[in-house]
């Protein structure tokens, strides 16, 4: 498979070694990791609760990975998420593209990330020193997302 | 016509349920007036499922407030998403 949604940890090094082994013609791999922050509008963060919406998630990150596979010229690709309660330093989430050359897996990995913040059903509760809530994705990851749109491509 | 309902989020959170199976009235035709009807039982139900609160998703795609939904259904209702 090419996503996962999973509680437990991620090995960076395993992951990256199997799409390093599944192809020849792989020339490049771009990775990118998700961590927890410890800081949040300089609060501290003690803990965070990732939700997801089973099946629907799923669905959405293996759609990601068909687009980016459909828009560039990919010989393979990896996201990898995790669910449940994490803490900072923590990894949360695992994104890699390979492709036969650089430019094609730097913007699939970026696109993935990018899309993954507003159209993958995950819900995240920080909780820090001052209480508990719910986030929601920045304006800034909404612009982000918007720049792979075809119609605002230029 | 019967429905099914999840939550998550916040509202899963503050109102206490993550699904139920619901027989709303014929008369609802869009996710609006669902959580219009939804938001009758009760301050929080109705605090909850404000507008600028909650997104949708109609058989596990997103969808509009005004989209229109159909007996069977799976609806979702949650706070905005922030994954990665």
């Amino acid at each position: 498979m090419s996503i996962a949604v999973q509680h437990d940890d991620f090995d960076f090094a395993a992951e990256y070694a199997a799409l390093r082994n599944r192809h020849r013609e792989t020339g490049a791999i771009v990775s990118f990791v998700g961590l927890v922050r410890d800081f949040s509008d300089a609060q501290t963060v003690q803990h965070i609760e990732l939700e997801h919406y089973p099946g629907m998630c799923e669905n959405v990150l293996a759609q990601l990975v068909e687009e980016a596979t459909e828009r560039w010229q990919l010989l393979g690709a990896r996201i990898v998420h995790r669910i449940g309660k994490l803490h900072p330093g923590d990894q949360i989430v695992l994104v890699l593209a390979a492709a036969p050359h650089r430019a094609d897996a730097f913007s699939a990995c970026e696109f993935m990330i990018d899309a993954l913040k507003t159209r993958a059903p995950f819900w995240k509760k920080q909780t820090t020193t001052h209480g508990s809530e719910w986030l929601a994705t920045k304006t800034s990851d909404q612009q982000r997302a918007a720049r792979w749109n075809p119609e605002d491509r230029t | 016509m019967k429905i099914t309902l999840l939550y998550f989020g916040r509202p899963a959170e503050k109102l206490g349920i993550h699904q139920e199976s619901v027989e709303v009235p014929d008369t609802l035709q869009t996710l609006h007036e669902l959580a219009a009807w939804l938001g009758q039982r009760g301050e929080a139900w109705a605090h909850e499922l404000t507008e600028s609160r909650v997104q949708f998703a109609r058989n596990q795609t997103l969808v509009a407030r005004n989209t229109p939904f159909a007996a069977a259904d799976e609806i979702a209702v949650f706070s905005p998403i922030s994954g990665g």
